[in-house]
């Protein structure tokens, strides 16, 4: 059975499903007990689990994922959550240098999924709303997932508690209550890895995630009136990345838009677009095009946000930009 | 309980360290710095075994180890072999890193022993976690988390105490008081006399021990964790000791005063613990030396071994950053 739901309700969902089936899950952050987190988003399941399964902690990032680690060497699967994914910045070495790492050098898998509400468009400035995704990208050991949808954030998150290393989980807090769609009651996976084809076309490439996946297809939706028809791909997962579905998107049509909500200058686009140049340059018809926010911390007031993020008009812009050669 | 079987052992163990750290430091001293049979340096806890010795005794093999950096008297006990340790120094074939890390930085599961890494303190927070999932699990184990006075100023200890507090978890944090991290005294690390005074602040009973008197560390962290384990939470033992050394073989540590490590010889904690166990009549100067001959003769056979093995070459090590299957 699938019925339509919120992207909010298909993380809980994963969750208390997650946790029925394997006692070793379970669920600790700030008030994230009986209040259900500041987003809402586990409400409910502290009266289902109990609270030593759903845990509040005390105000302590470096601690919260450091008995993360712990309880994962010890045999669970912590999935322990980061209020604001912006407040990972004071947890950064227990990801870093304990975390990440642990695995390669003592032998020990450490199945955790830190959730990190992250992202913007929200006005709720510096502190609330940053996408710190691609510094993680540099860090070997850890998967790093950014779902889009409400069916890949519950089939991502159940295929991220499962998966033996820690992943990164980082879900798109404008999305909780924005984006519906099917989602089925049972249990499923999302592969970690695997990128999604958001949208067919054959004039031009737009490879994004997260946040910014609506956005392109609203620019697609607006190229398509000019007679351009964009491919849209949503990646889902940056680590593992799915060379294959973006190869294969880039050779049919030959020109490459990269969009991130997260700033553009030492983005996650700069990586997309050298390996493309790397590997396939045979293929592009046009330089590529990369499209993020601009070098500035996050302002809080709407209109200085929307002169942050890139712009549906300035996707359209480049989109139509790429026609030309 | 500190039977006269347990204070044997504990002398045993001090001594086993010292012999083997001994070496440590006369081959780093040496080598050939072009074909070096140490990769990296020795962090060494010569004349100063007693804290890790005496508390990892104390542990039951159930128990679980968050150990600091001059652990090595505690990795023995835990059951780490002599080879492992030679070959994780030397970075050979069989080193239980397999090369990918060097001298103290490893912890296994089957020690039950959590993987130190060099953020001084890193592994306070870690100890949380196998203290959190023991609750969860319904395991009356502990956990015993050490770490030195520089790891005391770091947020992240801060945190975990607090953490330990609030949570009532099973872990006994001992803090080796050297004195010393790598250059900077104490005055210059904390305001206050005894680090042990913040146990109030985080809501934990604590206590001061003398760190160079093996039985005594012994003692208050077989109390602090039989109490761990009764579910009482956890407790904060500060040993007063002294680095008696640099903080690597590389560091001559003449920073430290001349009248500092001279207080200190007399304290060292294999006269004081031979002195005791004279007092109680259990061993006599012959047996000292018959414990310390042994113990050469058989690091000696281990080197012997050690040196015939094979290099390290790369080996899955990209396939290893990641685990495989569920």
């Amino acid at each position: 059975m699938t019925r339509e739901i919120y992207y909010a309700d298909a993380i809980r969902e994963a969750l208390a499903l997650a946790m029925r089936e394997d006692p070793s899950v379970y669920v600790f952050g700030e008030d994230v007990a009986a209040y259900g987190g500041v987003f809402g988003v586990t409400m409910g399941l502290a009266a289902e689990f109990g609270q030593q399964r759903v845990r509040n902690t005390p105000l302590s990032e470096a601690a919260i994922l450091g008995e993360a680690v712990g309880a994962a060497v010890y045999g669970m699967r912590p999935v322990p959550e980061i209020q604001f994914g912006d407040f990972i910045t004071s947890a950064m070495s227990q990801v870093v240098d304990l975390m990440a790492n642990y695995h390669y050098r003592n032998g020990t898998a450490l199945p955790i999924t830190v959730r990190l509400p992250s992202g913007g468009m929200l006005g709720i400035g510096n502190f609330h709303s940053n996408c710190w995704e691609n510094w993680f990208v540099h860090v070997p050991g850890l998967k790093i997932v950014v779902p889009a949808t409400a069916y890949d954030a519950k089939g991502l998150l159940l295929a991220a508690i499962r998966d033996p290393n820690p992943v990164l989980y980082f879900e798109q807090k404008r999305l909780y209550r924005l984006v519906k769609d099917d989602v089925p009651e049972a249990s499923y996976e999302v592969e970690i890895g695997k990128a999604r084809l958001a949208l067919e076309g054959n004039d031009l490439t737009i490879l994004t995630y997260g946040n910014m996946v609506l956005e392109a297809l609203k620019a697609a939706h607006e190229l398509g009136k000019r007679g351009i028809k964009a491919e849209v791909i949503d990646l889902r997962s940056l680590v593992p990345l799915d060379k294959e579905l973006i190869f294969s998107s880039v050779s049919k049509t030959n020109r490459v838009l990269i969009l991130h909500e997260a700033r553009k200058v030492a983005g996650f686009g700069g990586e997309l677009a050298a390996l493309i140049t790397e590997e396939i340059f045979d293929e592009l018809a046009a330089p590529i095009i990369r499209l993020g926010a601009k070098s500035m911390p996050v302002p809080m007031n709407p209109n200085l946000e929307a002169f942050y993020l890139p712009s549906i008009q300035d996707v359209v812009a480049a989109g139509e930009r790429l026609m030309k050669y | 309980m500190l039977t006269p079987e347990k204070k044997l052992a504990l002398y045993r163990a001090l001594r086993l360290t010292r012999i083997f750290e001994d070496w440590i430091y006369y081959i780093c001293h040496n080598q050939n710095s072009q074909k070096p049979l140490i990769i990296g340096k020795g962090y060494l806890s010569t004349g100063q075994e007693a804290v890790s010795v005496g508390a990892a005794m104390a542990m039951e093999p159930a128990d679980w180890y968050a150990p600091s950096h001059r652990d090595i008297g505690g990795h023995l006990i835990r059951g780490v072999s002599l080879q492992e340790l030679l070959l994780q120094y030397m970075s050979r074939e069989g080193s239980p890193t397999k090369g990918r890390d060097g001298n103290v930085h490893f912890g296994f599961v089957r020690h039950k022993t959590l993987g130190f890494i060099s953020q001084m303190g890193a592994l306070t927070v870690a100890a949380n976690g196998v203290a959190t999932a023991m609750k969860m699990c319904g395991d009356k184990q502990a956990v015993l988390c050490c770490y030195g006075d520089g790891a005391s100023s770091s947020g992240v200890v801060h945190e975990a105490l607090n953490y330990a507090a609030v949570g009532k978890l099973p872990v006994v944090f001992v803090v080796n008081n050297n004195r010393w991290a790598i250059s900077t005294p104490l005055h210059e690390q904390m305001a206050i006399e005894n680090i042990a005074d913040r146990g109030t602040g985080y809501g934990m009973p604590s206590l001061i021990v003398e760190g160079n008197n093996v039985f005594a560390v012994y003692d208050a962290v077989y109390d602090a964790l039989k109490r761990a384990r009764a579910g009482a939470g956890p407790c904060l033992i500060e040993c007063k000791s002294m680095r008696m050394a640099g903080h690597g073989t590389h560091d001559m540590a003449k920073y430290v005063p001349d009248d500092e490590y001279a207080y200190w010889k007399t304290k060292d904690p294999i006269l004081w613990a031979e002195k005791l166990l004279l007092e109680d009549g259990l061993s006599n100067a012959e047996d000292f030396k018959a414990v310390e001959v042994e113990l050469k003769a058989e690091l000696e056979k281990v080197v012997e071994i050690c040196v015939q093995a094979g290099p390290i070459r790369p080996n899955h090590e990209l396939e290893d950053v990641f685990a495989e299957g569920k």
